[in-house]
């Protein structure tokens, strides 16, 4: 028997290691098992494919631009992802995510080139080819504006222009004639120059990326990021029907299933469908007048009321219950070994001390989880938002560490707020507030916070790593 | 229709089922996770990269042959080993915590 028999088989086993891995990846206790199990399945597939006829038939040339490849993007992939901050994890997945997507274009470009070169082709895989080239290359880009936006190189503010329908419907509708152009001159060899068509194909694709995100606001990343990720599943898809390989296309559809369906439940938990996301108009509300500082004044009067460190810790000191509601503030200050260190203090004086977690905190579902945990915060702690919200009116104190959006009351009471219908903590209830905020500029929604008003909330200044360790001192002094 | 063809949409629809299915009922703790695991699967598209790494030949075909192998294992490495960082709360910790 000959051993390449055997590869359709490997390829199968590791069809049901993804299978396995997304199943496993759904539950806390399986996940690492699941995400570990996908890994090796992956391994035993780049393996098998060594042994394929048709790459074997490549000889020395294929193998070499594989080995470089595989060595290249190797390396940028395990150093990229050892070395991003925790607080950049949401970009690098999008980075990720747009390697993919661009890989699968570039698949399905290759593929079309060979059989535009002679090697002949159907306008049944001219079409298959031009989707996975299409959708490959949105999610290429998108995923790069993704990145830009959570990384700050672009505005994260959702972009709009004058004739943004037209622009988005014209490069759509060019993508679309273009491909019927290129799959009816396959189909009769009608004169037109297949490789340019081609090529404009795939800038139009770049370009209607570019034109899907932009106008997206930074708020509704995850929820974009999570959408093209089963964009990118459906090109790699796409690439398995034109390649013929099965294990590309259960592979793919998976992901592309899979990836709809948590794009749905990730927008469900920001109350927002993803119509909305993709269409609405999130991020261009109006920010409190512009000023740089915000406004320390409502309109109607109510001022913010700032307090000191030692005031605050005092405050928590003698407390009996507290409850932490850690933000992206906090990521970014680094402060949750602090944090850490102020419950554990807490806790040794008799005050119980639970961490509230909103479903999107920080920037991703489950990112402030992740954080937390890896200062041994011990996970029964964390509490979500449906079950810590009717404990708020019971704490004595709510200590709000760097989180805006997710606690603006304005989400429950003011019709006309962009995040109104949002789930919000229910902060506002407790009986006392303390808002660790560096400064009064509006959260990631672009929006001022009525919270920060309420008579019962005190505002400490400052980076949150410094302000918690202050109140750390403070409450060892008292 | 070519065989292959039907056997590739059956396999399209059956795998549309096994998605879906899968993951019903995630905490939200795991959504991100889920999403970055599910990005490292479908890099498998490397594969797909390297039967085609020298297909079409030439500077510009090898060129795009290596730009496809390298996008696909980045995809794959870097999605695996951020999805395991951001496991990391779910592992089991040796002789528990002082």
């Amino acid at each position: 028997m000959d051993l390449r028999s055997l590869i359709p088989l490997t390829y199968l086993i590791a069809a049901v290691t993804f299978v396995l891995g997304l199943k496993g990846l759904s539950g806390p206790k399986t996940a690492v098992n699941g995400n570990r199990i996908a890994a090796a399945g992956m391994l035993l597939a780049v393996g098998a494919t060594f042994f394929d006829v048709e790459f074997q038939s490549y000889g020395t040339t294929g193998l070499l631009v594989t080995a470089a490849g595989l060595v290249v993007g190797g390396a940028a992939g395990f150093v990229g992802a050892r070395l991003v901050k925790m607080t950049a994890m949401p970009q690098m997945v999008a980075l990720f995510n747009g390697a993919g997507g661009g890989a699968a274009a570039l698949v399905s470009i290759l593929e079309l080139m060979r059989g535009l070169g002679g090697a002949g082709v159907t306008p049944g895989e001219t079409i298959t080819s031009m989707l996975g080239l299409i959708i490959g290359a949105v999610s290429f880009s998108g995923s790069a504006i993704a990145f830009g936006k959570l990384q700050g190189l672009i505005t994260p503010r959702a972009f709009k222009y004058g004739g943004q329908q037209i622009v988005t419907s014209v490069l759509f509708g060019g993508m679309i004639v273009l491909s019927l152009l290129l799959t009816a001159s396959v189909a009769s060899t009608v004169g037109v120059p297949q490789l340019a068509v081609m090529t404009g194909v795939a800038l139009l694709a770049l370009l209607f990326g570019v034109a899907l995100v932009m106008p997206i606001g930074g708020a509704d990343m995850p929820v974009v990021i999570s959408l093209l990720n089963a964009f990118t599943g459906l090109a790699v898809a796409a690439a398995g029907f034109v390649l013929g390989n099965q294990l590309l296309i259960v592979a793919g559809t998976l992901v592309g299933a899979s990836g709809t369906i948590l794009t749905r439940l990730m927008s469900k938990a920001m109350n927002r469908s993803i119509a909305n996301v993709l269409f609405g108009a999130f991020g261009a509300a109006p920010a409190g007048g512009g000023e740089v500082g915000g406004p320390m004044r409502a309109d109607d009067g109510r001022t913010v009321r700032e307090t000191t460190a030692e005031d605050a810790a005092t405050l928590l000191a003698y407390a009996r219950n507290v409850i932490i509601v850690p933000g992206y503030g906090l990521a970014v200050a680094q402060a949750q070994h602090n944090v850490r260190e102020l419950a554990d203090l807490l806790e040794s004086r008799g005050v119980n001390v639970v961490y509230a977690i909103h479903p999107v905190a920080g920037r991703m579902p489950g990112h402030m989880n992740v954080l937390l945990a890896e200062a041994n915060i011990p996970y029964e702690k964390l509490m979500d938002m449906d079950a810590v919200n009717p404990e708020f009116p019971r704490a004595d104190v709510a200590l709000v560490i760097g989180a805006n959006d997710v606690t603006n009351p304005a989400a429950r009471s003011t019709k006309g707020s962009p995040i109104y219908g949002m789930p919000i903590l229910d902060v506002d209830k407790a009986q006392q507030i303390i808002v660790i905020k560096r400064s009064m500029k509006p959260g990631f929604a672009g929006i001022d916070n009525d919270l920060y008003l309420d008579p019962k909330t005190q505002m400490l200044f400052g980076d949150a790593k410094e302000a918690v360790a202050k109140l750390v001192a403070g409450v060892k002094a008292s | 229709m070519s065989t292959e063809a039907i056997v590739g949409l059956y396999v399209f629809v059956l795998a549309i089922f096994v998605g879906f299915e899968v993951i019903s009922k995630v905490p939200s703790t795991l959504h991100t996770p889920l999403m970055s695991g599910a990005n490292a699967i479908h890099g498998i598209i490397v594969i797909g990269a390297m039967l085609v790494s020298a297909a079409v030949g030439g500077p510009l075909g090898l060129l795009l042959g290596f730009f496809a192998v390298v996008l696909g294992t980045a995809n794959v490495v870097g999605g695996f080993v951020v999805t395991d960082r951001m496991l990391a709360m779910f592992k089991q910790k040796p002789g528990q915590r002082k």
